[in-house]
C-alpha cells in the first residue's frame, strides 16, 4: 500500500491560481449577466416610465399624459377591446387545450405522438400566418365566408377573426403546460377512489381537475398574456376592432408620439404584470403532487371514451393543418379563388419585386445568432447564477431580471429599446438599426422560459459537483466544461431551437426596431399585407413554416446523432 | 498546538438569520485519528463538516489545519478530500476519468496519473472497474469510487458526509469494515458525519455526539456509550431506561419503594435525580439473592430481536416498567415467557446518574 498520506505543504502553489481565476471567474460572469440584463432590459423599461411623464421636448408634465389617454375614447376603447378579446380567448383555448391534453395524457387512443406533433405545428409559425388562412377562408372573398352569418356573423375581420386565430397560435403553449400538469398522476388516489365506489365524473372533479390546477392557472395565464400582447394577429384580421398593442404601433410609428406610446405600453404592460403575478403566485403554492413513492397512473382503454376523445383529436389536428395548409396552398394559387391553378409567382413576386429576398436573408442570419448567442448566454448565465459561489447579493437580482421578460409584451420591450438606444446621448445608440440590436432584443423577449429549462437541466445534476471539484482543487470552469455542459446537452440544443424558431416568427419587439437594411421575413408579411398582397405575404408565411419545421427536423436529428456519438454514458443507465 | 494535531476548531459559530446551526464549538483532532460526528438531523454536525470544507463561512471562530489558520480561505485552498451522501461522481466520466478528475489538473504525465488510478481503483477493491461509467456500478462500488477519487490527491484530511446512508442495510454493514481498515491503511485523518449511532460506535476512534449545535460529549466509543456524559448522550446511544428518583446521599438512592445502591455520589440528599439504566445493566443469572439491587417483577411483553430480546418487567416496587435484556440462549434457559415472574439485579457499574432538570 503505498497511497501516502504524508504531511505536505497544505497550499499547493497550483491552487492559488485555480483562486484567483476561480474569484474573477465566477463574480466577473455574474457581474456580466447583470449588466447585459440591466441595459438591455431594465434601462430600456424604465425609459418608458420616465416617457410617460415627458412632454414631447422632454419636459416634465407629471400625469398630463395618463389624464390624456384616459379622455380620448379611442384609446380607452382598445383597452376594453384588448381585455374582451384576451378573456374571449383564454375560455375559448384553456378548454380545448385541457381537452386535447386530457385524451393524449389519460385516455387510450391511438397514435398520441402524431397528435402531439400536429398541436406543437402553430409554433413554428408566425401568429400572422394564421390571420392570413383565416382571411383566405372567411375573408372577403373567402371559400366560406357563405358559412359566416350561420354562426351570427357578418364578418370575419374583428374580434371573430382574432379568437379564431388566436386559438390557433396559442394552443401549443396551453396544451403543453396542460400536458405536463397531466403527465403525472399518483395511480393510488384513482385506486382509492375506485376501492370507494366513486363514479367517474367525482373522480375526475375530486381528483383529476384538482391535480390539474396549477396547470390550468399557468395555461390561462399564457393564453391570456398572449393575446394581450398579440400585435401581428388584430393587424392582418383586426379590422376595426383597436387593440392597445395596434395604438402603441399607432403612436410610435404612424404619429411620432413616444411619450403616448409609453403611457399605451404602460397601461399594456398592466394586465400582463397581473397574469405573471397570479401565475408566480399560485405556482409557489404547488407542492410537489407526486412523492417518490407515488404509482404513475396509466390509463386503462374504455371504448366509448377512447372513440369520442380520437374523434376531438382528430378535430383539433385537423384545425391546425387545415390554418397551415391554407396558407401554403394560398401562397401558390394564381388568384384565390379565382383562379386556382399553380403558380410560383407570389414567391418570384416577393423575392425579385418586395426585396424580401433579402428580409429572409436576415431573418435566418438573427435566427442563427439568437440561436448560437442565445443558448450560450442563457446557458452559462443560468449556471453562473444557480452554481458558482461569491457576490451573492447580486444573485437575487439576476433571478428577478431574468423572469421579467415573461411578464414584458414584446411590443412594450420594443418602445423601451426605441426610447433607450434611439436616445442620442446613449453612447450606445450606434447599436440601433443593427442587427445587433434585433438579437439582443429577441433573446431578452425570449429568456425567461430558456432560463427557466436552463435552470431547471441544471438543478437535476448533483449538487456537489462544484463542491468535489473545489475539494479537488479543479476551478468549476474546467468542470462546467468537462461534466455539466456536457451532461445538459440535449436541454442547450433545445434552448437554441427554442430562439431559432422565435427569431424566425416573432414581430412585436422587432417591429419598431428593424432598419431598411435590416428588414425580417416576420416583418415583409406585415408589409406585404398592409400593401393588400395578400398571396406573396401567405407565401413568405409559408417560407418561414418550412424553414422551422426544417431546423426542427435537422436539430432533433443532430441531437440524436451527438447524443449516440458522445453520451455513451447515458445508455449505460442500468447497471451491468 | 502540537506536532500531532491534525485539525483544532475554536468556537466555531454558525447562524442562519436567528437560528443557530452552532454554538460554539471547540474540538482538536490527531493526525491519523477516525473522527465521527453523531447526532440527530438538524444538530449541526453537516454544518460542522461543511465549514471544515469551507464550503459554508462560520459566523465566528476559527479553523486551523496543521497549524495553518484555513479559517477564511475558500475551499479549493484547503487540504481535503471530501466524499457526499450522493457521491456526487461525474455522470459522462467513466470510473478512472473520475478518479484521475483531481489529477489531471496537477500536469502531472499520463503514465503518472494511470499508474496513479490503478493503484487507487486497487486499493478500494476495484481494480477493473475503471472503463465503466458510474452508472453501471451498484450502490456500494459508487461510493467506493468516490472514496478512491477524495484520496487520489494525498489530502492529509478525508471529510465523509454520511457515505454509507444511500446504501441497503447489508451493503452498508460491509462497508463499514473495508472504509475503517481503508482508513488505517492510508492513514489519513478522517472526518465522518452520520446520524447512525451504530455506524459511529463501530468506525470510529472517537465519537463527538452533537446536539442542538453544540458538542454534548467527545470520547471513544466505549466511554460515550459506558458513560455519557448527558441524559442527551445516554438516551441518544442505545436503549436506556430513566427511573426517576431521589439521593439519600452516600450513593443511596430511593425509586419507587426501592433503595438502590450506586457508585455515585455527589447528590445532596433529597436532591430529584434520574437513574439511567441500559436493558444489558443487570444480572439476571448466579447467586441473585447475595446481590444489590435486586428487583422482581412480572414480564408484560417480550420484543423478540433475535440474538437479544428486550423483556418489559413490570416492577411494582419501582412504580414502572423495566426493559431488561435478555440473550436468546438466557430467554430459553430461564424460562423468561410474557405473563410470567422473574428475579434479577440491577448491575451498578455502569449506571449513570444525573440531576433532574
Amino acid at each position: 500500500m503505498t497511497a501516502e498520506a504524508a504531511s505536505r505543504p497544505a497550499a499547493a502553489p497550483e491552487a492559488r491560481g485555480v483562486i484567483l481565476g476561480e474569484w474573477i471567474a465566477a463574480r466577473g460572469g455574474l457581474v456580466l449577466l447583470a449588466s447585459g440584463l440591466l441595459v438591455f432590459l431594465t434601462l430600456p423599461l424604465a425609459m418608458i416610465l420616465m416617457r410617460s411623464f415627458e412632454d414631447r421636448a422632454g419636459a416634465f408634465v407629471g400625469l398630463a399624459n395618463f389624464v390624456r389617454y384616459v379622455q380620448t375614447p379611442a384609446l380607452a376603447q382598445s383597452t376594453w377591446n384588448t381585455l374582451t378579446f384576451a378573456a374571449i380567448a383564454t375560455v375559448v383555448v384553456v378548454p380545448m387545450a385541457f381537452l386535447f391534453a386530457y385524451a393524449i395524457q389519460r385516455t387510450c387512443i391511438p397514435a398520441k405522438g402524431l397528435w402531439r406533433s400536429i398541436a406543437l405545428l402553430p409554433i413554428l409559425a408566425p401568429s400572422l400566418l394564421a390571420a392570413i388562412s383565416f382571411i383566405y377562408l372567411f375573408g372577403n372573398q373567402g371559400l366560406l365566408r357563405g358559412l359566416l352569418p350561420l354562426a351570427g356573423l357578418s364578418s370575419i375581420y374583428g374580434l371573430p377573426g382574432m379568437v379564431l386565430a388566436m386559438a390557433f397560435a396559442s394552443f401549443p403553449h396551453a396544451v403543453m403546460i396542460l400536458l405536463a400538469s397531466l403527465s403525472l398522476a399518483d395511480a393510488r388516489l384513482y385506486e382509492a377512489a375506485d376501492a370507494m365506489g366513486t363514479s367517474a365524473l367525482r373522480r375526475f372533479v375530486t381528483v383529476t381537475l384538482p391535480s390539474a390546477k396549477y396547470g390550468l392557472v399557468s395555461a390561462a395565464m399564457v393564453t391570456f398574456t398572449m393575446a394581450v400582447s398579440e400585435f401581428g394577429v388584430p393587424k392582418v384580421i383586426g379590422g376595426n376592432y383597436p387593440v392597445l398593442a395596434i395604438d402603441i404601433y399607432k403612436q410610435v410609428i404612424g404619429q411620432q408620439n413616444f411619450q403616448m406610446g409609453a403611457v399605451v405600453g404602460l397601461v399594456l404592460l398592466v394586465p400582463a404584470v397581473v397574469a405573471f403575478v397570479v401565475d408566480a403566485v399560485v405556482q409557489r403554492r404547488q407542492k410537489a403532487l407526486m412523492s417518490a413513492r407515488s404509482v404513475p397512473y396509466a390509463p386503462r382503454p374504455a371504448r366509448l371514451r377512447d372513440g369520442l376523445m380520437l374523434v376531438y383529436v382528430v378535430l383539433i389536428s385537423a384545425y391546425m393543418l387545415v390554418v397551415i395548409l391554407m396558407a401554403a396552398y394560398g401562397s401558390v394559387v394564381k388568384f384565390w379563388p379565382y383562379n386556382l391553378s399553380f403558380t410560383f409567382d407570389h414567391y418570384r413576386y416577393g423575392f425579385e419585386e418586395a426585396g424580401v429576398e433579402h428580409a429572409y436573408g436576415n431573418s435566418l442570419v438573427m435566427a442563427a445568432l439568437c440561436a448560437v448567442l442565445g443558448a450560450a448566454i442563457t446557458f452559462a448565465g443560468a449556471y453562473w447564477v444557480e452554481k458558482t459561489r461569491g457576490a451573492d447579493a447580486l444573485r437575487p437580482v439576476v433571478r428577478l431580471q431574468a423572469m421579467l421578460p415573461m411578464a414584458v409584451p414584446g411590443m412594450v420591450l420594443g418602445i423601451g429599446y426605441i426610447l433607450f438606444f434611439n436616445s442620442p446621448a446613449n453612447p450606445l445608440n450606434v447599436l440601433y438599426g443593427t442587427m445587433a440590436i434585433l438579437v439582443a432584443s429577441t433573446i431578452v423577449h425570449f429568456y425567461s422560459s430558456s432560463h427557466l429549462a436552463a435552470v431547471t437541466a441544471l438543478k437535476q445534476l448533483d449538487g456537489e459537483f462544484e463542491s468535489v471539484s473545489a475539494s479537488l482543487k479543479v476551478p468549476f470552469y474546467r468542470t462546467f466544461g468537462r461534466v455539466t455542459l456536457p451532461v445538459c446537452l440535449p436541454t442547450v440544443i433545445d434552448i437554441a431551437r427554442y430562439y431559432f424558431v422565435n427569431a424566425m416568427t416573432t414581430i412585436s419587439a422587432v417591429v419598431f426596431l428593424y432598419s431598411p437594411k435590416t428588414t425580417l421575413a416576420s416583418i415583409s408579411i406585415l408589409h406585404m399585407d398592409e400593401a393588400g398582397a395578400i398571396g406573396p405575404a401567405a407565401a413568405m408565411a409559408t417560407l418561414i413554416v418550412a424553414t422551422s419545421a426544417l431546423v426542427t427536423v435537422l436539430s432533433l436529428a443532430a441531437e440524436h446523432f451527438i447524443l449516440r456519438r458522445t453520451q455513451a454514458w447515458r445508455r449505460a443507465a442500468a447497471p451491468a | 498546538m502540537t506536532q500531532d494535531e491534525a485539525l483544532r476548531l475554536e468556537g466555531i459559530r454558525k447562524s442562519f438569520g436567528s437560528f443557530v446551526a452552532l454554538g460554539g464549538v471547540d474540538l482538536a483532532i490527531r493526525r491519523g485519528e477516525f473522527v465521527c460526528f453523531l447526532g440527530p438531523s438538524g444538530c449541526g454536525k453537516t454544518t460542522l463538516l461543511r465549514i471544515i470544507a469551507g464550503l459554508e463561512q462560520q459566523t465566528a471562530g476559527r479553523v486551523i489545519q496543521h497549524g495553518r489558520d484555513v479559517s477564511h480561505l475558500p475551499p479549493a485552498a484547503r487540504d481535503y478530500g471530501i466524499v457526499f451522501q450522493s457521491y456526487a461522481l461525474f455522470p459522462n466520466l467513466t470510473v478512472a476519468q473520475n478518479v484521475a478528475y483531481g489529477l489531471v489538473n496537477r500536469r502531472r504525465r499520463r503514465a503518472e496519473i494511470d499508474a496513479r488510478v490503478g493503484e487507487l481503483l486497487e486499493l478500494v477493491g476495484l481494480p477493473d472497474a475503471g472503463r465503466k461509467y458510474p452508472a453501471q456500478c451498484s450502490g456500494g462500488q459508487q461510493q467506493r469510487i468516490a472514496l478512491a477519487r477524495a484520496l487520489a490527491t494525498s489530502p492529509s484530511l478525508l471529510l465523509l458526509d454520511e457515505p454509507l446512508s444511500a446504501l441497503d442495510a447489508k451493503v452498508r454493514e460491509r462497508l463499514r469494515g473495508e472504509i475503517r481498515s481503508l482508513q488505517r491503511r492510508v492513514g489519513v485523518t478522517t472526518i465522518m458525519v452520520t446520524h447512525d449511532q451504530e455506524e459511529a460506535l463501530s468506525m470510529a476512534d472517537r465519537v463527538v455526539v452533537m446536539n442542538h449545535g453544540l458538542i454534548e460529549q467527545c470520547g471513544t466509543p466505549a466511554e460515550v456509550y459506558e458513560q455519557p456524559a448527558t441524559p442527551f448522550v445516554a438516551t441518544f446511544l442505545g436503549r436506556v431506561n430513566i427511573l426517576p428518583g431521589r439521593s439519600l446521599g452516600a450513593g443511596r438512592y430511593r425509586v419507587g419503594d426501592v433503595d438502590l445502591e450506586l457508585p455515585v455520589d455527589g447528590f445532596a440528599p433529597g436532591t430529584d435525580v434520574r437513574i439511567f439504566v441500559r436493558p444489558e445493566d443487570r444480572h439476571v443469572e448466579g447467586d441473585l439473592a447475595a446481590m444489590p439491587n435486586r428487583l422482581s417483577g412480572r414480564v408484560a411483553r417480550i420484543d423478540y430481536l433475535g440474538t437479544v430480546c428486550l423483556a418489559e418487567v413490570g416492577c411494582d416496587a419501582l412504580h414502572q416498567p423495566l426493559t431488561v435484556a435478555y440473550s436468546l440462549n438466557q430467554l430459553h434457559d430461564l424460562g423468561v415467557r410474557e405473563g410470567g415472574r422473574v428475579d434479577f439485579a440491577l448491575r451498578p457499574d455502569r449506571v449513570r446518574v444525573f440531576a433532574t432538570g
